[in-house]
């Protein structure tokens, strides 16, 4: 269920983290470059030479005033065409927070580019034009963001001095948008109204927006919890590196070293846990952790750790630690949800390799059960055609080649579609629903090596079943 | 971190999540043990550079106990400045690292680079750059590049393929999502690897505050004989400065980048430690390329040109 958040309560100092990641979506027409670039420009995280070539493009262009959209504008191929072709990583900070923004184009075809950039959000913010509402583009925006499990979406509400700051025409754009962030199971969403090119609400209040009781848009950005709304998980430590010092040939005497580095990809560990070394399953306990050079009891999620095992054990990159009684269940069989996004065609009977945290393994694509028409948005739970019904594909269950006689024949760029995969060897993959690090995966063309597909096991929507 | 100024973020602690340069440390950490993990010929470029020092700095950590398991490279334009090639020495000294150095002065003396009318040699690093790749077969290759420091780097990925000519194409640039980097590469090509992404300067400056790092001297405010030339205060040296007509003067000074004498341009400073240089950045209306290098002003697209044929 979607909860509406009018009025984004300061939360306790406690709770506020020093870095958001968020994701901007929305057309050029929706004054997202704009959005983007006042946000910059208020936050006084332009800095004058920037501003004055600005200034002067806007002069050569017969611009009576500087257009803040150009401060986003990118590469020169982009500036020729008019267009942004990719995610832009832009950067600010207020006294409260450091934001990483990912910039990403709301073209059609750039599906792909909204994908990636909401694939590390904690927030996405959609940008609509007040006076058109909801189009068929916000809802594929919403869709991608609830696909994604960004946690938060946020729909700013645009042009609002075009609507003469209509209180009840912004009212009837947030329920349309509160419903369907509903049905999409996006866990938080919350509208604004603004104007980026006046700057009303953006970073000050409005007078003209005197009956809208919320936040700015950047109060709401510098205090909106940053933790996933999901309850915590368990740990999963993916091994990355194995560290090793031994004393062997050295003229001073040090004492032998083994570490396993890696990033907890959730959870937390500590000294004396007992975890399970998968997918070969030997178990030990958590003899030492070590935080980049310095001795600790403990690590939690998105640390750059070391640990050590009181057993020697045979443990080497794409293995996972997790806790013994907590560990996930390895697989060679991997129904996902995935956005194609390579030039070239995903069919069936493809060889690729599957990347998965720290592990890369062979697969083969076994079968495309659907492609999703996106255009009109991901349709609801249950609204997916008949097929669905006889697809019983679970999380992580098995598919069979008899799902590939009903299914689309091929996925193409920006298609976004569902796929049973094969594994030469096992992964301890778990549906990205309950966690995006251990649910998410590539897959990968062994010849060119470039990237051809974005993974999301299990049915993160819910619309399959 | 003891500044007050009202661009700065707040690195206190919080119990929940991991303040911004935690969370920017270990990506960076993550990215450089993946490098570590995938490829069989790293290399990290060290210029002795805050940023590259801030990137060495990370790899030390990043494999403590243990010896950092690639070396270094530093192209040389032969107009360096003294204090800080010193540094260099000294820094891979004192950790035992090993060092290749790329000249540009060895290719402009056998003839395979020209010098530049205008006397700059930013642009003529790319050659060297490329030849000490392809000779040392280096597969990754470690660059301190932030996405902050301009529009063309914006959209660079944190793992950037290179063709056989190191040249980078922004539209043949692969996705990248979640932390799942994807640094396949084919024989001849390369990735170039930018740990620093996410980072903004007044972050590295941060960072360096926080972890006591060590720079060279002239990052901090002293006393230099200057002149001016295109709008900045150039230093005297080998490199042809100053002309006729470019009177020298004593000014107290102090530099933001550190490059090419020919193109790196003093800030006027009193800046003497790291949180009087912070609250300076925080305070700064200028960008640190605007404020300090000449080659980022020729043209719009500069940036972007010397990219495309495999800069850094």
């Amino acid at each position: 269920m979607a909860t509406l958040v009018r009025t984004a309560p300061a939360p306790p100092a406690t709770q506020v983290s020093a870095l958001l990641r968020l994701a901007t979506a929305g057309s050029v027409d929706d004054g997202k470059s704009t959005l983007v670039g006042r946000l910059l420009y208020d936050t006084k995280s332009v800095l004058a030479d920037q501003y004055e070539a600005v200034r002067q493009t806007s002069r050569d262009r017969g611009l009576a005033e500087a257009d803040l959209a150009l401060l986003t504008d990118g590469l020169r191929s982009e500036r020729e065409q008019g267009i942004t072709i990719d995610v832009a990583y832009r950067y600010f900070a207020t006294p409260r927070r450091r934001f990483i923004l990912a910039d990403t184009p709301g073209h059609v075809q750039y599906t792909r580019n909204m994908v990636t950039g909401a694939s590390t959000a904690q927030l996405a913010v959609v940008l609509v034009d007040a006076r058109k509402g909801l189009t068929e583009q916000t809802r594929r925006h919403t869709a991608i963001a609830a696909l994604l499990r960004v946690p938060r979406v946020l729909l700013a509400v645009n042009k609002m001095d075009l609507i003469e700051f209509d209180k009840d025409r912004f009212q009837e754009i947030e329920e349309d948008f509160s419903e369907y962030a509903a049905s999409l199971g996006v866990l938080q969403a919350a509208a604004l109204p603004v104007s980026a090119l006046r700057g009303d609400n953006v970073v000050a209040a409005s007078p003209d927006l005197g009956w809208f009781e919320g936040p700015t848009l950047l109060e709401y950005l510098e205090t909106v919890p940053v933790s996933s709304v999901s309850e915590p998980t368990a740990g999963r430590f993916p091994v990355q590196y194995v560290i090793r010092r031994q004393n062997r040939g050295r003229t001073e005497a040090v004492e032998d070293y083994r570490g396993y580095a890696g990033t907890l990809a959730s959870g937390s560990f500590a000294i004396g846990d007992e975890v399970v070394v998968l997918p070969s399953g030997q178990r030990s306990r958590i003899s030492g952790i070590d935080l980049l050079g310095r001795p600790v009891d403990q690590a939690r999620a998105g640390q750059a750790a070391t640990l050590m095992l009181a057993d020697d054990l045979d443990v080497s990159r794409g293995d996972l630690i997790a806790p013994a009684d907590q560990a996930p269940v390895p697989t060679q069989d991997v129904a996902a949800t995935v956005c194609h996004l390579s030039e070239g065609p995903l069919r069936v009977g493809d060889r690729v390799l599957l990347k998965h945290t720290t592990r890369t393994v062979k697969a083969v694509v076994r079968g495309l059960t659907h492609r999703l028409d996106v255009t009109e948005g991901i349709p609801a739970a249950g609204s997916v055609d008949a097929r669905a019904d006889s697809d019983a594909v679970g999380a992580t269950g098995t598919g069979t080649d008899a799902d590939a006689a009903t299914g689309p024949e091929a996925l193409h760029a920006n298609d976004i579609g569902r796929v049973v995969l094969r594994t030469a060897s096992p992964v301890l993959i778990e549906p990205y629903a309950a966690d995006r690090e251990t649910g998410s995966f590539l897959l990968i063309n062994p010849d060119s090596g470039d990237t051809l597909t974005a993974g999301m096991a299990g049915d993160p929507l819910g619309v399959f079943s | 971190m003891n500044t007050a100024s009202d661009r700065t973020t707040s690195t206190a602690g919080t119990p929940g999540g991991l303040t911004h340069l935690d969370a920017l440390e270990a990506e960076a950490v993550h990215i450089i043990r993946e490098v570590a993990a995938e490829f069989e010929r790293p290399v990290l470029l060290f210029s002795g550079g805050k940023d590259s020092i801030v990137m060495l700095h990370l790899a030390l950590k990043a494999f403590a106990p243990a010896p950092v398991p690639f070396g270094l490279l530093h192209v040389d334009t032969g107009h360096n400045f003294p204090e800080v090639l010193e540094f260099r020495d000294r820094t891979v000294a004192a950790h035992g690292l090993r060092l290749d150095v790329a000249g540009v002065q060895e290719f402009i003396d056998d003839g395979r680079l020209a010098e530049r009318p205008d006397g700059t040699r930013n642009p003529l690093q790319t050659l060297p750059l490329l030849a000490a790749i392809t000779a040392n077969r280096f597969d990754a290759v470690f660059g301190g590049g932030r996405r902050d420091e301009e529009k063309a780097r914006a959209k660079e990925r944190v793992f950037s393929l290179r063709d056989e000519f190191g040249q980078w194409d922004p539209r043949r640039q692969r996705p990248e999502l979640w932390h799942l980097y994807n640094g396949r590469h084919r024989p001849g090509e390369h990735v170039r690897v930018f740990p620093l992404s996410n980072w903004t300067e007044l972050d590295v400056w941060q960072y360096i505050g926080h972890q006591h790092i060590e720079l060279p001297s002239i990052y901090f405010a002293h006393s230099r004989e200057v002149f001016v030339r295109g709008g900045m205060w150039l230093a005297p040296g080998d490199w042809g400065g100053p002309r006729a007509g470019e009177p020298l003067e004593v000014r107290t000074v102090r530099y933001r980048t550190v490059g090419d004498m020919s193109c790196t341009g003093a800030v006027e400073s009193t800046a003497g430690d790291v949180a009087e240089v912070i609250e300076e950045i925080a305070a700064s209306r200028i960008t640190e390329r605007g404020a300090s290098r000449a080659d980022d002003r020729m043209s719009e697209a500069a940036m972007e040109d010397r990219k495309r044929e495999g800069y850094f």
